[in-house]
């Protein structure tokens, strides 16, 4: 464990897991998903979770977005421990603090561009915040493309939708899980350009699931997971440090 | 590739459930019906049969037929006939028949039975075999009666009692003292047979002296035809008719087979149309179904199959869905048989006991009905699973929308309708309402269907309409709006499945209400009496009636109103007779001319009748009475007549002297205080408090109708209903279907944070708004098929306007808004449910 958190950092922490636990089924059936996991996120910073499939990377995110339910421990998003809320309470609290990045895009094929983009904001009866929103659109690029269908748009496109939906109602964290992982490697540059941009220049937290080492190097720092548990962290990472690191946890799974 | 289809089948059951349920509730319909009519049938021709077990030859009088100017009178029957008969070669005994109408009140004064199936006859000496007495004895003497068994039971009387009874209106009270068992239809069907001495009865019923049938038995070793003929030798020419048992026993299984088959064929319509409806669910449900497996059945086109052999996969399915069904329908129809035969049982309207009959037929027809059905329905879907290419099995596209153009359907649709409206306008301009029936009949049927056609059409600016009213539930709205209109073609089947349904109920109410209005209007706008008295049964009055109700304090006029046949000009036109002096301040008929003058030789004649005989005001004519007798008559005016008043009214008093038995239909009463609850209670009182009399104002006479009505209207409420509850479940099979197709996408937007009631509520208002739609629909439908209808009634009823029921068009659409309420319950709950992640997920 070398992530515990270090109290009194200068920069505050938008989301926090303490002492997670995931387990599924009882007795000897049982999988132990998330084991004991301890992890802060800080603001304005983005961070990569990477593992071997089944190493919890998933679920990790999963439950600290209040998509999922967790066994033990505590998270935080902000104030909020989520631990305590109703199905109602937590669903509003996506709504409202978190955005969402998909793999598969999940953009609703009957509604236009930009109506996508809105679709969280009009979810919760808010207006948006006109200015804010031409910016994000901007830089996505899709301004000229805000009146078109899903079925219209290029993958690229899609997910970039799905970017400026995500930052549009400007949420305490981003999470995205393989957002990258349907796109070409030139539409998948651009959509991580977006999402480094954001944090970089609009001080936006962003929390990416990937098993891509190049996807993994657009990030501030990278956190490695294997069989449940946090098994390291790597800062400014390039993809040939993710690479490596990646190599050394194969031999020492395949060894131990 | 049956076996692929035989494991599609299993691995869909939940998604089958639905259709299978549709087809079970049109199947259960048809083999209900089958198995309810022939047990009923059956029943009645065994205890009819049994009936016959007294009579070898049955004689009846020849009916008369007018010829020139003189009415036809049926022959009679005469003691000379009945000791003729007794005494023919072969014939053991003969007993004189003698039967018609009787009331008998209960304790409470009631009519026991209804009033159509109250009969009065004659027992036959000390002892009729006819009718075995369970206790007391023969009557004897006006003062006895002996009744049937249920009668007793039901009313409450034993032998000694006193019952209050009525033939024609006055009131008798003879003792009772027998009670006897009988088969008699009329008593099993509810009604009941009250038994007087022969010579009673055929003054009570008016037939002194002679019989309505004689019935003889064989004796030992004489067949009944040979008894037939002797009795044909000894019986004078022309003045007797006779027939076997066997016949009589035949004829009235024939008869009693054919009224059960016209009940037969209504109750199949229905049935029909709600198999019909379930067509579209079927069909809905393959082609989501083959949608869904888009990639699995190219997958099998890549590694061989032919293109006949996908549509055959698919139609195997279809027949062991079909099969499926159509044996739960066969179950259930069965069941609901059983259950319809002791409903009606517990009811008034009783049936003789008998064995449930489930023929072979009735098995057979339901097995191939079902199967037939859904195969028939999944053959479009089928042929269309054909023509996915192989190459679908590699795309990634998860089930391809529907891109087809709505170009060509839209224009058949169009060109149908438009026909259908053509056809439609032109039989309501026809003038004879029976020949308009085939172009209005041609042109429902092609509007029906070009609406079906376009209804993909019509959805978007109908759902669009909706719009605002849904924006005010947010974005649960705007996306219920548009998963609406996202697939046409199955928002279109889903909503014409319910269309089907609501025009019918509502086609059928709006004739309905017009024509009640109508015949209410007639029956009540043309008097000017406040009270109308007469027989529960329509069977004529005494003329005792009229004399004591004008004796009556308070009453300022009456009128009997009597019907006789007579000849004139070589045709049997009935005269109405009526009391000159006070006809006018009873009725209030329209005079198109002259006077409206009743008395002596001067007579009134409807409009139609005068046009018949090309006769004026002024014009004479000679009528010849039943008698023989002739009087000549003055026409002094026309009025325009109607279905309650019509023909030549005259005088009774020039009448009556020509009339076997004078009685009249009715009598017309005026009070000096206008109705009121102390005169009525006068009349009653003067009548005896006479159960089997009704004394009707206006309001009465139209409460009798509207009760009429509505029992009709409930009735085929109660059977459309079974349309609509398959509607129901396409409507659920519709949204659990899209739910499915949809979870990744509510299962992103329960991610983004909408919430379970905002789910829920789309769904619901998905739901609502199909709905709807096939309601709008069916509801407009509906009324222009009831306004078309109606101008045809109107060529035939007067009176008649169109009456369109808003309160109850009102009631159908939010039928429908409840319907699409009920039927988002489980697919709604399901979506709210639904596990997030794996949604997201899925691919």
């Amino acid at each position: 464990m070398t992530t515990t958190p270090i109290a009194g950092k200068a920069t505050a922490v938008a989301a926090r897991a303490t002492d997670l636990s995931k387990v599924y089924g009882q007795g000897e059936t049982q999988v132990v998903a998330l084991d004991r996991v301890s992890v802060d996120f800080r603001q304005a910073e983005f961070t990569a979770i990477m593992g071997p499939s089944g190493s919890g990377k998933s679920t990790l995110m999963h439950c600290v977005a209040g998509l999922d339910t967790f066994s033990s421990g505590s998270v935080r998003i902000g104030d909020t421990e989520l631990g305590a809320l109703k199905d109602k309470q937590l669903t509003h609290l996506r709504r409202d603090k978190i955005g969402f990045i998909f793999q598969a895009f999940n953009l609703l094929p009957t509604l236009t561009a930009l109506e996508n983009i809105t679709l969280p904001m009009d979810i919760a009866g808010r207006k948006p915040d006109k200015q804010w929103l031409e910016n994000v659109i901007a830089m996505v690029g899709l301004s000229d493309r805000l009146g078109h269908r899903p079925s219209q748009l290029s993958g690229g496109q899609q997910q970039r939708v799905a970017v400026a939906r995500a930052l549009a109602s400007r949420p305490e964290i981003i999470f995205g899980d393989e957002p990258t992982g349907n796109l070409d490697s030139r539409s998948g540059a651009e959509v991580l350009g977006f999402l480094r941009n954001s944090v970089r220049e609009l001080g936006q937290t962003v929390v990416m699931v990937t098993h891509d080492p190049v996807a993994a190097a657009y990030a501030d720092r990278v956190i490695f997971l294997a069989d449940g548990r946090i098994v390291d962290e790597a800062h400014a990472p390039t993809p040939d440090t993710v690479l490596d690191r990646m190599k050394q946890f194969d031999a020492k799974v395949r060894t131990s | 590739m049956f076996r692929t289809a035989m494991r599609s089948v299993l691995a869909h059951k939940a998604r089958l459930l639905m259709t299978v349920l549709a087809v079970m509730l049109g199947v259960a319909f048809v083999s209900g019906t089958l198995v309810f009519t022939n047990t009923i049938s059956d029943a009645f021709q065994k205890s009819s049969a049994k009936g016959f077990d007294q009579v070898d030859v049955a004689v009846t009088p020849k009916s008369g037929t007018s010829r020139g100017d003189q009415v036809g009178r049926d022959a009679q029957l005469t003691q000379a006939t009945l000791d003729r008969a007794a005494q023919a070669p072969g014939a053991a005994s003969a007993i004189g028949v003698v039967s018609g109408f009787a009331a008998v009140a209960d304790k409470d004064g009631k009519l026991v039975g209804s009033g159509f199936s109250t009969q009065g006859a004659n027992y036959w000496g000390d002892k009729d075999p006819r009718y075995p007495l369970e206790s007391g004895r023969a009557p004897h003497g006006a003062g006895e009666v002996v009744l049937d068994a249920q009668t007793a039971k039901r009313a409450g009387y034993k032998v000694g009692d006193t019952v209050r009874m009525s033939i024609d209106g006055p009131v008798l009270t003879p003792t009772v003292t027998g009670i006897f068992s009988t088969d008699d239809g009329n008593v099993a069907a509810g009604g009941s047979l009250a038994l007087f001495d022969t010579a009673t009865a055929q003054r009570l019923l008016h037939k002194q002296g002679s019989y309505d049938e004689i019935d003889v038995k064989a004796a030992a070793g004489t067949g009944q035809g040979a008894l037939r003929s002797a009795l044909d030798k000894v019986l004078p020419k022309g003045q007797a008719e006779t027939t076997t048992g066997k016949q009589l026993a035949d004829d009235q299984a024939e008869q009693i087979s054919s009224s059960m088959s016209s009940m037969k064929s209504t109750l199949l319509v229905f049935a029909g149309i709600a198999l019909f409806v379930g067509v579209f669910i079927i069909t809905n449900t393959f082609t989501m179904l083959v949608a869904q497996r888009t990639k699995e059945l190219a997958l099998m086109r890549a590694v061989g199959a032919s293109r006949r052999q996908v549509t055959r996969s698919v139609l195997a399915e279809a027949f062991l869905v079909g099969a499926v069904a159509a044996v739960a329908g066969l179950a259930a129809g069965v069941g609901i048989g059983a259950g319809l035969r002791s409903l009606m049982g517990a009811t008034d309207a009783q049936i003789p006991d008998g064995p449930l009959v489930v023929s072979p037929g009735t098995v057979v027809t339901s097995l191939v009905v079902g199967v037939v059905i859904t195969m028939l329905a999944a053959w479009l879907p089928g042929r269309r699973a054909a023509k996915i290419p192989p190459v679908a099995a590699m795309s990634s596209v998860h089930a391809t929308a529907t891109t087809r153009s709505l170009v060509v359907r839209n224009t058949i649709g169009a060109l149908f309708s438009a026909a259908g409206v053509a056809c439609s306008l032109y039989a309501t301009t026809m003038s004879d309402g029976t020949s308009a029936q085939t172009p209005l009949g041609l042109g429902a049927g092609l509007l029906v269907i070009g609406v079906f056609v376009l209804t993909p059409l019509l959805s978007r600016p109908v759902i669009a309409a909706a719009g605002p009213v849904l924006r005010v539930f947010g974005i649960s709205g705007k996306l219920a709006r548009q998963n609406a209109v996202r697939n046409p073609r199955r928002t279109a089947a889903t909503a014409s499945a319910l269309m089907i349904g609501l025009t019918l109920i509502t086609g059928m109410t709006v004739v309905a209400g017009s024509a009640q209005q109508a015949i209410d209007k007639m029956a009540s706008s043309a008097l000017k009496a406040d009270y109308v008295v007469s027989m529960a049964n329509r069977n004529p009055l005494s003329p005792e009636v009229a004399g004591k109700l004008a004796k009556v304090d308070g009453v300022t006029a009456t009128s009997g109103l009597s019907s006789e046949p007579s000849r004139v000009d070589g045709k049997t036109e009935f005269l109405t007779g009526v009391d000159g002096a006070t006809i006018g301040a009873l009725t209030d008929l329209r005079v198109e001319s002259g006077a409206f003058r009743v008395g002596g030789r001067d007579v009134v004649v409807d409009d139609k009748t005068a046009k018949d005989h090309g006769w004026h005001t002024g014009s004479a004519f000679t009528t010849h009475f039943e008698d023989g007798k002739r009087q000549r008559l003055t026409v002094a005016g026309v009025y325009e007549g109607n279905d309650m008043m019509r023909g030549i009214m005259l005088d009774s008093a020039v009448l009556t002297p020509h009339v076997a038995h004078p009685a009249d239909l009715q009598v017309m009463v005026k009070t000096d205080g206008g109705t009121s609850g102390a005169a009525k209670d006068r009349i009653e009182k003067a009548l005896g408090d006479n159960p089997a009399v009704l004394v009707q104002d206006k309001q009465d006479i139209s409460n009798a109708i509207s009760k009429m009505f509505t029992l009709m209207l409930n009735m085929l409420y109660g059977l459309l209903a079974m349309a609509v509850i398959v509607a129901v479940l396409g409507v659920i099979n519709t949204l659990a279907m899209s739910v499915f197709e949809r979870s990744q996408e509510i299962g992103m937007l329960r991610a983004i944070g909408l919430d379970r009631k905002g789910v829920k509520r789309m769904v619901r208002l998905e739901s609502l708004v199909i709905s709807l739609f096939g309601g709008v629909l069916g509801v407009g439908l509906g009324v222009f098929f009831g306004w078309a209808a109606g101008r045809l009634l109107a060529t035939s009823l007067s009176t008649y306007e169109l009456v369109l029921p808003w309160g109850r068009i009102g009631v159908f659409l939010a039928l429908a808004a409840v319907v699409g309420i009920l039927a988002a319950l489980w697919p709604a709950r399901r979506a709210a449910r639904l596990n997030m992640l794996a949604a997201i997920k899925s691919e």
